[in-house]
């Protein structure tokens, strides 16, 4: 037999709708009404205006390590304003938008960063998992939320977050390979902001695009322009209809930057280039969704001071309520808790040797 | 009643929790048309649908990752990985996630899975078929570690596990899968996981072990019994973690002389738990230093060694009379 050739896509699709300097492709500007697009565009803000005040907080020693998300809120928000309540978000660590978008509160962001458990307490009425640090592990978790959908027959879909290095970790590729066989409704939202710390995009795969490893596993694979709003929405549309509809898993790879620190732990003057943050500070997300919106009459520069008047209170506000709730959390006994369903007697016993132990020390400070 | 091996008794608990809640998913590889390597699902397939029980792409982590989602959104999977040797790639996602979840969401979300896995010695299997490694298991927070040690119970426990609203790990001794038969009601029975029983009542020493070492433990007991009219408490924990130590703390102090049986490696293995536990509650009571026969710290060999490995019934009598001699 001849040697043959087997039909594959040969490309892959990049959709960018509002490019860095304004220019607008009108034939796919999608149809958001316009009190959305206010909504989309104060969300952002918000978390960008959070985002700083987190990182001062930080300097001045009020929360701990916490890892910034300035520079990715258009490819946060674009697939979360996509979502219903009903649909599960399955977050890595540096998704902020897309959480105070899903309701999650400023304060409770507050809380966590500084050391309490109670600030990761999703609410009932949010269908999201809590955040998950381990690089891509949690990918496999919106395969199964998914599975289960598809199993109870709903229409709706899972969502996971993740970054560029999490495409190198064995789960991102299980999840792809299991989501497409299984054929359910996730929708994989990689937030390529070129770094994995110290490691460049270019060094995490030598794929051309992060998107092309959908068609490996049989599932539809899209870059976008992470940094235009437009075009993320109207990818995470098209995906996310699409998998309501039975048509399955997708992967959405968001080209955007991480304009800051891996952490508040990490220096990138290690490993870039000032000049490169700058070049990148150009493609500014929301400047280019400001941009577009006063064009569009949307926005004015007086509802923008007044818009950004009202976030610093709503910041500001949060803050004090989360070091008021803060001191009421100091019970260290709750540790001992949510380990298991019943403590278990091993437990009760440890348990009561700390509560014996901080008492007789306390007596003995008493007496020093 | 009738007479099951333990292949028979645990496949009758997965249908039996299966007919009852529709919740309860089997997946893994093998598991749905070829009834699992070990056939512990087979004919579930017939039973309930691919629906149900579901034949997986192979990759373990994928399975523990994608049933811990199920998990959290409310089903029950029970997967099972085809030997525990193949299980560590699911490593990552127990300890990170599987047994952090209801801690991380505070309550909200809780992971009640079963990862049922055959381990152990004993079959004249190929490398990573035969190790015994519930140790890594039990030192992690928030997981359950069972192993049963017969049809009987091998039945109530699975069904216990798959109710059971934590992450439960579910070690099977593949060398009594078929290795003898039990009376097993039909009727649906459980027991409690975190919770030991008495094999056999003593006076003299007291011999402690689980899954495939009780059988040896018995028979030395008897042994014990028929040659040197010595009476053994024996106790079969069942629950490696969380620890039931009751039985044990009121057996070493009524005996004073206790051995520990496992075929794990011996240090930081389940034995060195057990020690701790009775020096820390039952220390002025015992009249000899607490023996350990256990597996070496080596790799367990291939089959043509395994049985100077493996503990048997000459080691176990040679460590009681050792203890009492002291």
């Amino acid at each position: 037999m001849p040697k043959t050739r087997i039909e594959l896509p040969e490309t892959i699709e990049h959709l960018s709708i509002l490019n860095e300097r304004g220019e607008l492709d009108q034939t796919l500007e999608p149809a958001i009404p316009d009190a959305l697009l206010l909504k989309l565009h104060r969300t952002m803000l918000l978390a960008r205006r959070f985002d700083e005040r987190l990182l001062s907080l930080q300097r001045q020693g009020r929360i701990g390590t916490f890892p910034p998300i300035s520079g990715q809120e258009a490819a946060h928000l674009g697939a979360a304003a996509v979502l219903r309540p009903s649909d599960w978000v399955v977050p890595a660590f540096r998704e902020m938008t897309a959480d105070i978008w899903r309701g999650r509160s400023l304060e409770s962001i507050i809380v966590y960063n500084n050391g309490f458990s109670e600030g990761g307490r999703v609410p009932a009425e949010r269908n999201d998992l809590p955040i998950s640090i381990p690089v891509g592990s949690q990918i496999l978790h919106a395969v199964g939320i998914a599975w289960g959908m598809k199993y109870r027959g709903k229409d709706d879909v899972a969502l996971a977050f993740f970054g560029d290095g999490a495409t190198s970790q064995g789960d991102f590729h299980e999840a792809l390979n299991f989501a497409g066989v299984f054929q359910v409704p996730a929708i994989f939202v990689c937030q390529n902001n070129q770094w994995a710390i110290s490691i460049p995009r270019s060094k995490q795969t030598r794929s051309k695009t992060l998107a092309q490893k959908a068609l490996a596993y049989g599932i539809p694979g899209i870059q976008v322009d992470g940094n235009d709003i437009l075009a993320v929405y109207v990818a995470a549309k098209e995906a996310i209809e699409r998998a309501r509809a039975g048509g399955g898993a997708a992967l959405i790879e968001c080209v955007t930057y991480r304009m800051t620190v891996h952490t508040t732990a990490d220096d990138p003057k290690r490993y870039r280039a000032d000049a490169e943050v700058e070049e990148w500070r150009q493609k500014d997300p929301i400047t280019r969704f400001h941009n577009y919106l006063v064009a569009r009459g949307l926005l004015t520069p007086e509802a923008v001071t007044a818009e950004e008047e009202a976030i610093a209170a709503e910041i500001q506000a949060a803050v004090e309520r989360a070091e008021e709730q803060m001191k009421g959390l100091g019970d260290p006994l709750l540790m001992f808790e949510h380990a298991y369903a019943e403590m278990p007697a091993y437990l009760k016993e440890q348990r009561a040797d700390f509560i014996r132990f901080m008492a007789e020390a306390q007596e003995e400070e008493k007496h020093v | 009643m009738s007479k099951m091996t333990m292949v028979q008794a645990l496949n009758l608990a997965l249908r039996q929790e299966m007919e009852k809640d529709d919740n309860v998913i089997v997946l893994g590889e093998d598991v749905g048309v070829d009834g699992g390597v070990f056939r512990v699902t087979d004919g579930l397939i017939e039973a309930f649908g691919e629906q149900r029980v579901v034949d997986t792409p192979l990759a373990e982590s994928a399975i523990v990752g994608m049933s811990i989602g199920m998990a959290v959104y409310g089903l029950k999977p029970v997967c099972e990985m085809q030997f525990d040797g193949f299980s560590y790639y699911t490593m990552h996602q127990i300890e990170a996630h599987a047994s952090r979840l209801r801690w991380r969401s505070q309550g909200r979300y809780h992971v009640p899975m079963v990862l049922r896995a055959p381990y152990g010695g004993g079959v004249r299997a190929l490398e990573h078929h035969s190790e015994s490694r519930e140790a890594f298991w039990a030192h992690i927070p928030g997981l359950k570690m069972v192993i049963p040690s017969g049809p009987r119970n091998a039945r109530a426990l699975l069904a216990s596990a798959i109710r059971d609203p934590d992450p439960v790990i579910f070690y099977e001794p593949k060398a009594i899968y078929r290795a003898f038969r039990e009376e097993v009601p039909e009727e649906e029975e459980t027991f409690p996981i975190g919770r030991s029983v008495i094999a056999r009542e003593g006076k003299d020493l007291t011999l402690i072990a689980y899954g495939a070492m009780m059988r040896p433990t018995l028979e030395a007991a008897d042994e014990l019994k028929r040659k040197h009219g010595v009476e053994a408490d024996v106790i079969d924990l069942l629950t490696i973690s969380p620890l039931d130590d009751s039985l044990l703390v009121a057996s070493a102090r009524k005996t004073g002389r206790v051995a520990v049986v496992h075929e794990a490696p011996r240090s930081f293995g389940p034995g060195a738990e057990v020690v701790a536990r009775l020096v820390e509650k039952a220390f002025f009571h015992l009249e000899a230093p607490v023996a350990r026969v256990t597996g070496y710290d080596v790799i367990i060999p291939l089959f043509s060694r395994e049985k100077y490995y493996l503990p048997g019934v000459p080691r176990i009598i040679d460590a009681a009379r050792k203890l009492l001699a002291a």
